[in-house]
């Protein structure tokens, strides 16, 4: 067994809310850039080039990439050999409340979503676990803004409804978040699982690096289709005409009751950021 | 569109306001306020309680936006757009009450385009997620009203150069929808 002590997570946390917000991954920045170059609309292009430039700044000032320096949202693997010493989910949300004072990042939750009273930390998080075999505490954080997210669905279909009510609903979802997300977007797709375990994984698809395939041959299609589907849409960069509506489309698939097919989208604007840490 | 770069100054006219086309690019130097969703509940409160508000909205423009802190040297955090369409419900009251100009991001719906068209006023799109970026143009800010908001309170910006689209106009015409349509497939 192997043990890692609650302030050896809460300091990694709060490096990891900084890194994040900074540094945009080297995959995005190389899309944005691969996109800009295919664009046909001159505005797109230049819009493209706006945010290739933002991201060298953020990077170089060490100032956060988007003022939306978003909801604290965690994928933890926890190997199945690993003790915390403490409480991994109070480590997390301090490592939160320090990362976003320390990192001069927004605090953008309210504590209360109809009476609206800003929590002033940025906490809570919102933590996944997984546990895993091995060794290991993974922790990856994706700070999620709220404009994108706003522009995310779940919809219960029918069996009957199969991959085509799937890939409709998806492109339909794109299409009518429009010029609101900060396209060009990441699309990250649930298939699968309940309700609820449909929504998590469209959110874990956006952990994907751009450029990946799916593993699975199948779904490897249906990323490709969908992205060739969503970039003919027109929406363009900043949703005001182009070819550059989406950067990339991941699913992810899981298991089902044979009465349902559930189906989740989850928007991710061009500062598609994550960063992970092992401990 | 045009290619030349239209430089404006706030605050804006109703002349200047006409000559604007959807599709211009300009840049805004002079003062403009920053408020998002509370802020704008706030101030639509006010006016319908027949309460003054704390700033003179005529001829003004507002910038959807609620910054990240600014780091010691800066005169703001980053300071990129919010959504627009969440400003719908309360826009067309503060157009009717002189607003002008607003910046944002994304489209604005019906009950706005009309204000805009009745009212004289122009909406502006700037890029979403350029908050690095945009943060450069703004060379001072200071919070004028709801301190208790935070990144939500109302800022009094002077900006420099200040770049954006403008997305739609007072004539009801909307780039959203022209640049789509010509990039549009199937």
């Amino acid at each position: 067994m192997k043990t890692v002590r609650a302030d050896q997570i809460s300091d990694a946390v709060a490096k990891l809310c900084m890194d994040a917000n900074y540094n945009l991954g080297p995959d995005v920045m190389q899309a944005l850039k691969d996109f800009r170059d295919r664009e046909e609309s001159p505005v797109g292009k230049e819009l493209l080039d706006q945010c290739i430039v933002n991201a060298e700044i953020a990077h170089k000032d060490q100032v956060p990439i988007c003022q939306d320096t978003g909801f604290a949202v965690f994928f933890v693997e926890l190997g199945d050999q690993v003790i915390v010493e403490g409480n991994l989910m109070a480590a997390i949300t301090d490592g939160v409340r320090r990362g976003y004072k320390d990192g001069f990042l927004r605090k953008s939750i309210v504590e209360d979503p109809l009476r609206r009273k800003n929590t002033g930390d940025n906490t809570p998080p919102v933590v996944w676990i997984d546990v895993v075999p091995g060794y290991n505490l993974k922790i990856i954080i994706a700070p999620k803004g709220g404009g994108s997210e706003n522009m995310s669905e779940v919809k219960m279909l029918k069996p009957s409804d199969g991959e085509k009510g799937v890939k409709d609903f998806v492109v339909d979802r794109v299409k009518r978040s429009g010029s609101n997300p900060c396209p060009p977007v990441i699309v990250g797709v649930g298939i699968g699982g309940t309700y609820d375990k449909c929504a998590q994984l469209s959110k874990k698809a956006l952990l994907r690096e751009i450029g990946s395939k799916h593993v699975d041959p199948y779904y490897a299609a249906m990323e490709e289709e969908l992205l060739t589907r969503i970039n003919d849409l027109g929406i363009g960069p900043q949703g005001l005409g182009g070819r550059t509506t989406a950067l990339a489309v991941f699913v992810e698939a899981h298991p089902c009751h044979i009465a349902s097919l559930p189906a989740a989208v989850n928007i991710q604007c061009h500062a598609a950021r994550h960063k992970s840490a092992v401990l | 569109m045009s290619t030349d770069i239209r430089r404006i100054t706030t605050p804006l006219t109703e002349a200047i306001v006409k000559e604007l086309k959807a599709g211009d690019k300009v840049t805004i130097t002079g003062v403009i306020y920053s408020a998002r969703d509370a802020a704008h509940k706030r101030l639509v409160d006010l006016i319908a309680q027949g309460q003054p508000l704390p700033l003179e909205i005529k001829g003004q423009t507002i910038y959807f936006m609620g910054p990240s802190p600014a780091k010691p040297g800066q005169a703001i955090g980053s300071a990129g757009p919010t959504t627009s369409y969440r400003m719908d419900a309360y826009s067309p009251t503060l157009i009717e009450h002189g607003l002008k100009g607003m910046i944002g991001k994304g489209v604005r719906g019906p009950e706005v385009v009309e204000a805009m068209k009745k009212h004289k006023a122009v909406y502006f799109a700037a890029t979403g997620g350029a908050a690095a970026l945009i943060s450069k143009s703004i060379k001072k800010a200071e919070i004028v009203a709801y301190e208790d908001l935070g990144a939500e309170a109302i800022r009094r910006l002077e900006v420099v150069d200040f770049p954006c689209i403008v997305a739609q106009d007072c004539h009801g015409q909307n780039y959203y929808e022209i640049g789509v349509a010509e990039y549009k497939r199937s």
